[in-house]
């Protein structure tokens, strides 16, 4: 394992050591329901409390505007689902964008089959919406806007403020899934006007399967998970007491140093993007580092299909993730790609690069070196290669 | 997901490149849909002297290709027209269910090649390619969407 170099944090992150000494403890001695009288019961309490004020510190929000929950997707169709019941009788129109993660889209697609209308706004070569639109979309039936603060894929971060105050001057109720962006790029919901947001701990070194969602004070929806009063009867279930004071720990720990992160990681990005132009060419970059989030990189390479290029890469040692249709699970490449314009055959040849705070200069070095053997190698078994250096096709 | 098999023909492609003195050549699939595999034979007295391939996909198309090759090599013509996709994922010891279009690709630039070759011999395309089994390729129904 230790030859691993680890180019995926934009899937999942290494928890760090001082997140699990934070979680131990949790895991052993004081193993006591959060909702019990006794000693250890509080125990627990007071740690999922400490927990929350941190999580509410970190978005400037307050810490009763603050529901754990069991990670990002639970948050985004908790939220969705949850303004979609309670508001029903307001109307049934629902605006998010073209790009969004799955938990988004595939929860708005549901809810089409339920009855409600659904926009889904175009992005622009960026990645970035388009705000006209949004304001034209926008009619007296439109109940939530739901627009991701950061992609997953190419990094773009949404003019959010921009959005959000669009959003409160026509009265809608915001919700973005802020999953990439926490710990990444700084948010204060109440300047950006956000209503809702969603975001995970396995995204900024904290545990996996354990998120929370913000819920703007006065704004009342469904629950999703019925049950307990835990959460203030907004999400049932016993506290996952060790994973929500490891996401106290992470997030505190983030946030306490994201700009002196953010360059370092930018740093090293852009470093990353400079060189792969250099050294390999007919690609292309689908990531524009002018509004992107500092670690992603994404690229196409041309003429080579991305799941090949991952194996290849795996061989070396490296973790990476690639947009292609073979990685994507259905015919078509990634979604995210396509609504920002890349022709499906260079879709296909996607590769994403999300660096992180362990990655160094000499990981990039040695990525460029294997990359531009591997894509150099991929391209000599290519036909498609071989008809562009004839001249009898060219992407 | 893949097994040892396909990691092997994937990293070690057997018969990876292109063969200057072919005489049938095959290629079927699409830039649009991520598959293309293209076959070279070099066929003597009715039997395949030797092979070669090049393809744009995935692990399991550039696995596919390779095993095939090795597959072929060596036998008389109408003995690689049987050779069938199930063949190709029996040498991989298997492929997961989305890839198996893959070793249909195979099966079919196989044949499109062996087609060619009857081409070349002066046979008209419509009978060489009835003789050989090639239809529209998978690929074109992979890509009619829903
Ligand atoms: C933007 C975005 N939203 C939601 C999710 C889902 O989060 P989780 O895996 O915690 O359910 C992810 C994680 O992949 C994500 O990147």
């Amino acid at each position: 394992m230790s030859d691993i170099k680890y180019f995926d944090h934009a899937a999942t992150t290494k928890m760090s050591k001082e997140v699990l000494d934070a979680m131990m403890p949790y895991l052993t001695d004081y193993y006591g329901n959060a909702s019990s009288v006794y000693s250890i019961g509080r125990k627990s309490r007071e740690a999922v409390e400490a927990a929350r004020e941190k999580v509410a510190a970190a978005i400037s929000a307050k810490a009763k505007e603050i529901y754990f929950t069991a990670g990002g997707s639970e948050s985004d169709n908790t939220i969705i689902k949850g303004v979609a019941k309670a508001k029903k009788s307001k109307g049934n129109h629902i605006i998010t964008s073209k790009i969004e993660h799955p938990a988004v889209l595939e929860t708005c697609k549901q809810l089409e089959k339920e009855g409600f209308e659904v926009t889904y706004l175009d992005v622009d070569s960026r990645g970035v919406v388009d705000l006209e639109q949004l304001k034209a979309s926008i009619k007296p039936e439109t109940i939530l806007i739901s627009i991701m603060f950061a992609n997953n894929e190419i990094g773009t971060i949404q003019p959010i403020k921009e959005i959000g105050a669009i959003a409160k001057e026509n009265h809608v109720l915001f919700h973005t899934d802020a999953v990439q962006a926490v710990g990444n790029t700084p948010i204060d919901v109440k300047e950006m006007n956000i209503d809702f947001l969603s975001m995970s701990a396995h995204k900024f070194y904290g545990p996996k399967g354990v998120g929370a969602m913000y819920i703007r004070t006065g704004v009342v929806i469904d629950k999703l998970i019925a049950g307990g009063h835990q959460e203030r009867s907004k999400r049932a279930g016993t506290e996952n007491v060790p994973g929500i004071v490891g996401m106290g720990k992470a997030i505190e720990t983030a946030c306490s140093s994201i700009e002196k992160n953010a360059a370092y990681l930018s740093g090293l990005r852009n470093y990353f993007m400079d060189e792969v132009g250099k050294r390999i060419p007919h690609i292309r970059k689908n990531s524009n580092t002018d509004c992107c989030l500092p670690g992603t990189a994404n690229i196409s390479f041309k003429y080579i299909e991305g799941e090949s290029l991952l194996f290849m890469l795996d061989a070396k040692g490296i973790c990476a993730s690639s947009g292609s249709a073979c990685t994507s699970g259905s015919l078509d490449p990634s979604h995210v790609l396509l609504a920002i314009g890349v022709p499906v055959e260079v879709a296909h040849g996607s590769l994403r690069i999300s660096i992180g705070l362990e990655n160094t200069k000499e990981d990039i070095d040695y990525l460029l070196d294997c990359l531009s053997e591997i894509v150099e190698r991929l391209r000599s078994m290519s036909p498609l290669y071989e008809d562009f250096l004839n001249g009898k096709y060219k992407l | 997901m893949y097994t040892e098999k396909v990691i092997d023909h994937f990293t070690n492609p057997r018969n990876v490149g292109e063969l200057a003195d072919a005489n049938a050549v095959g290629q079927v699939g699409n830039p649009v849909c991520g598959d293309i595999m293209k076959m070279y034979l070099k066929i003597e007295d009715g039997i395949i002297k030797d092979a070669k391939f090049k393809t744009f996909g995935c692990c399991a198309a550039i696995a596919t290709s390779s095993v095939s090759t090795e597959l072929i090599k060596g036998r008389t013509i109408d003995d690689a027209l049987k050779l069938t996709n199930k063949e190709v994922i029996d040498e991989l010891g298997g492929l997961p269910p989305q890839k198996i279009h893959c070793s249909v690709l195979a099966e079919e630039a196989i044949k499109k090649a062996l087609s060619d070759y009857y081409i070349r011999q002066g046979m008209s395309e419509e009978e060489a390619d009835k003789l050989c089994g090639v239809t529209e390729t998978s690929c074109d129904h992979c890509h009619a969407k829903e």
